[in-house]
């Protein structure tokens, strides 16, 4: 789970490569440019931790608490985007390789695989700088049982300690005070503690609001990111373009200057999209006839990303809405960071995640989405190694179809296993269904002759 | 005449079926996928308009032929009943094995030709004295043989050039061979070489000649076909029929193509429709009550439930394993040296229940041969086989949605009577024996009529697409373009 934030695929916001229309700002580019730089920065600021003294924590995507290692100057690296970025650099299938040579199994998610074989391979980053070793490994999101397990091989191979925050399961599909509290004591008895004793020195609490206040404020952006795609033709894809929308809100940035600047800029280049009528980007340019509007469940494929992209873009799809970039946050639906709340706001994030919540609730928000995002269908990429997402996405399929009437479509394929990503195959799916789309905006009328 | 063209590219077979612009059926061909696509699809669609040349004949048969006082022509219209010359056997059925004899003796020909410049290449330098007279000598034979092979009620094991000339091929040279004359080995090699090239190049076809030939057969009454000659008068008419129909034009108004792997067909994208949705609107066209659909074709298995106009609502297809699709049985004949089609049958005698639990093709060929060497018998290992193999698109089909009624059967498995009583006592288990099942023994055009069916929709939209290039470039020879012209 997680976001690519990187500058080895061409990003939704960069120029087509040939026959690009006229520009429409001359800022248009700020945005992915600001991100470029960031990520840069941080993998430089990672590589020279260790001589300059700055301690380092392992931590994941969903439930990351990472205001409250900035708020310490603890630098956080994240081995899930790691992995997925090993994935679109062709590097996956190499580092899953050599961590099935040390004996774990072709079943196993593969992003774990990739995050050892990378390991193994030398800990380069997908910059190409040297990645530190962790001082801790904090896992703060406990709704994927894999994350238990891969940090449990990662204190092995580090010989480093591990924090844990254990999050209760929206079982109910609510947060409640109780649950809230649980996790505020344990972020104040257990995880401060631990993460303070790295940073050595005591968290700030004034500080840690600053910080919040920074996430909110971007958050609001991204929000408006998001809902832009309410208007037709929309101006962003909410998922192949959305994955790069969320690598800073995702990853190390979110709670600093350069993400509220990044979300200020994306928010007003997506505005300017919006009011000229345009579409999204996509890997051959921009689109320019919105054919179908659809919502998509479940995390995309890597290895062939922009492939993947493609057979939807180049049929005129457009993914208005989707869950998998609500991993790291479900803001549309109202959190946000609060800086006169800060513990009890972190804990809220935590418990939170989209996978943190139970069927009905993801149910009722893809149906929401089909609904405020007026879509044509939906369609579910499922990701068998991925349990957090793919356990009961057939019966959401079923259920939603009777909700809403409106087609579904199920695909299969993995993340960053370049061997599961059947192209012919997964190709075939996604036309039949975007064909079977077509066949019911035409409505019932037909000759059965 | 004017019609609609739907093809379906299959991974085994391509199906092209025609459709007049009322969506009766014009005509059906069927031919191998061999290696090259646009050959397949041209060869499918000279065969559907054969066929549909030879509806017209039979009509024209019946009105020429049946007024006629002496004949005993039924004229009942369609299974070949027309113009009985001598009361054994229909004129039309008798054109159609002379015009399959003419068509296999000009292919048996582009092979001898083929074969021959083969035999030139230096590599063959050592043995060309031995190769070439036995390659006659297996080719004389394949000619000579050739009558009872089409003649006559004799069934033939395919319809398929390349099966028919590789039986003979491999049989006259098994004999040269036994003799010492040349060795087994380097004659097959040299057909497989050539048969490949043979299919690849588009065959120039002309239905006029062809037919005219098979008529001028029939007049001189040859021996094997039991029908003796045709008096003067008669064969006279005949010929006048032969010519009209021969010169009838058909125009084709519309075109759509699918089949599996799409981004290698040779159409244009526009008239490219996905097989899922083909084969439920075709499904459904055969039987209108239809609401869920299994096909299980060469290498993958399709779940789809339709509405009540033949729309896809939803289907299900395994992304990440082709295991238990049509190629599964044909990876078991091999394993046992028999025919695809007697797997079934075999798999019936079965008195005694095998479990098997993989559905994964090369494991269960292992399986096979386990329990083969464990000593249990053929048929209950197959039907175990069967049975795991159904188990597999009961799953695929509850993903789907379950079974509504009514179910439709179809794909290159559905032929397959061990298959289809399996599914049967599934359907009976899971979902009731309320559902009905329905199987067409011409199923294997569903793909094709769903896509002819959308060709007829775009016919109505206004956006008809165009045939494809190489069928009018390459695909058929100036006599056939005259004939339909």
């Amino acid at each position: 789970m997680t976001t690519p934030a990187t500058d080895a695929v061409k990003s939704p916001s960069a120029p087509p490569p040939e026959a690009a229309p006229t520009p429409i700002t001359p800022s248009k580019d700020a945005s992915q440019l600001r991100q470029k730089r960031m990520i840069g920065e941080h993998f430089e600021r990672l590589e020279r931790a260790p001589e300059e003294g700055n301690k380092v924590v392992y931590t994941f995507v969903p439930g990351n608490l990472t205001e409250l290692l900035s708020a310490l100057d603890l630098l956080p690296v994240l081995p899930e985007i790691n992995a997925l970025q090993s994935g679109m650099r062709g590097k996956s299938r190499g580092y899953i390789g050599e961590a099935e040579k040390s004996g774990h199994s072709e079943d196993v998610c593969t992003y774990v695989k990739c995050d050892l074989g990378m390991k193994k391979s030398g800990n380069i980053s997908p910059t190409g700088t040297q990645l530190p070793d962790p001082d801790l490994l904090l896992l703060s999101y406990t709704g994927c049982f894999t994350f238990l397990k891969w940090f449990e091989i990662l204190r092995e191979e580090y010989d480093c300690p591990v924090s844990m925050l254990h999050v209760p399961y929206q079982a109910d599909g609510k947060i409640t005070p109780e649950m809230r509290r649980y996790v505020v004591d344990q972020l104040e008895r257990d995880v401060i503690p631990a993460l303070e004793k790295i940073a050595g020195k005591s968290l700030d609490m004034d500080r840690l609001s600053e910080i919040l206040e920074l996430s909110r404020q971007a958050e609001d952006d991204l929000v408006a990111v998001w809902e832009s795609a309410k208007h037709k033709p929309s101006p962003i894809d909410g998922y192949f373009g959305g994955v790069y929308y969320v690598g800073p809100i995702f990853s190390a940035f979110r709670g600093t200057e350069d993400a509220r600047e990044y979300y200020r800029e994306l928010r007003a280049e997506v505005e300017e999209r919006m009011a000229a009528g345009r579409g999204p980007m996509t890997p051959d340019g921009e689109l320019t006839e919105e054919r179908y509007r659809l919502v998509v469940e479940g995390p995309p494929n890597w290895t062939s990303f922009n492939d993947f992209w493609r057979m939807f873009s180049r049929e005129g799809a457009v993914v208005v809405a989707s869950t998998y970039t609500k991993v790291g946050g479900l803001y549309d639906t109202g959190f946000r960071h609060d800086p006169d709340r800060p513990l009890e706001s972190l804990a809220e994030y935590c418990l939170n995640c989209y996978t943190n919540h139970c069927l009905p609730n993801r149910v009722s928000l893809l149906e929401q989405y089909l609904r405020d995002y007026e879509a044509d269908g939906f369609l579910i990429n499922s990701v068998k190694s991925c349990n957090s997402f793919s356990v009961g996405q057939l019966l959401m399929l079923r259920t939603l179809e009777e909700r809403t009437g409106l087609p579904g479509g199920f695909i299969e394929s993995d993340l960053v296993d370049p061997r599961y990503f059947g192209k012919a195959n997964i190709e075939n799916r996604v036309q039949s269904y975007l064909q079977m789309l077509a066949s019911h905006k035409k409505g019932p009328k037909r000759r059965s002759a | 005449m004017k019609c609609v063209v739907g093809i379906d590219l299959g991974s085994t077979t391509t199906k092209a079926l025609l459709l007049t612009e009322d969506g009766e059926v014009l005509g059906r061909g069927i031919t191998n996928s061999r290696s090259s696509y646009d050959v397949a699809c041209a060869v499918a669609r000279e065969e559907a308009l054969t066929a549909a040349r030879f509806a017209m004949l039979e009509h024209q048969l019946a009105t020429s032929f049946h007024h006629d006082a002496g004949r005993t022509g039924n004229g009942n219209g369609t299974g070949g009943g027309s113009g009985d010359v001598n009361g054994s056997r229909p004129l039309e059925t008798l054109l159609q094995e002379a015009f399959r004899l003419e068509l296999y003796l000009d292919q048996l020909g582009h092979l001898r030709e083929r074969i021959g410049e083969l035999v030139e290449s230096p590599q063959h330098e050592e043995w060309r004295n031995a190769l070439e007279p036995a390659v006659a000598e297996i080719l004389d034979g394949a000619k000579s043989h050739a009558p009872e092979l089409f003649l006559g009620d004799a069934p033939r094991k395919s319809d398929f050039f390349r099966d028919l000339a590789g039986a003979a091929f491999v049989e006259g040279a098994e004999t040269i061979a036994e003799r010492g004359d040349a060795p087994f080995e380097r004659l097959l090699a040299l057909y497989d070489r050539a048969i490949l090239d043979v299919e690849t190049n588009l065959e120039t076809r002309s239905f006029a000649d062809l037919l005219r030939r098979a008529t001028e057969r029939i007049g001189e009454g040859t021996p094997g076909n039991g029908n003796g000659h045709l008096g003067t008068d008669d064969l006279a008419r005949l010929r006048r029929v032969v010519d009209t129909v021969a010169a009838e034009p058909i125009d084709e108004l519309a075109f759509v193509g699918t089949g599996y792997g799409r981004q290698t067909l040779p159409f244009p994208k526009e008239s490219i429709r996905s097989e899922i949705l083909c084969h439920g609107r075709g499904a459904h066209r055969f039987f209108p009550g239809t609401r869920t659909v299994l096909d299980i074709g060469g290498q993958d298995t399709k779940a789809i439930q339709v509405d009540e106009h033949g729309v896809v609502t939803s289907f299900q297809m395994n992304d990440r394993c082709a295991a238990g699709s049509g190629r599964y049985l044909g990876y078991l004949a091999d394993e046992l040296s028999l025919g695809l089609h007697e797997l079934g049958p075999l798999a019936l005698q079965a008195t005694r229940k095998v479990r098997v639990n993989s559905t994964c093709t090369v494991f269960a060929g292992a399986e096979l041969r386990e329990r083969l060497a464990l000593g249990e018998k053929r048929e209950d290992i197959l039907a175990g086989l069967h049975r795991a193999m159904m188990l597999r698109a009961m799953s695929l089909l509850a993903r789907s949605g379950g079974i509504e009624n009514e179910f439709t059967f179809t794909g290159g498995v559905c032929k397959n009577p061990m298959a289809t009583k399996v599914l049967r006592e599934l359907v009976d288990d899971n979902y009731g024996e309320a559902i009905t099942m329905n199987i067409h023994p011409d199923s294997i055009y569903m793909g094709a009529m769903g896509a002819a069916l959308f060709a007829l929709e775009d016919l109505d939209a206004g956006t008809a697409g165009l045939l494809p290039t190489f069928v009018q470039e390459g695909g058929t020879t100036e006599a056939a373009q005259e004939v339909r012209a």
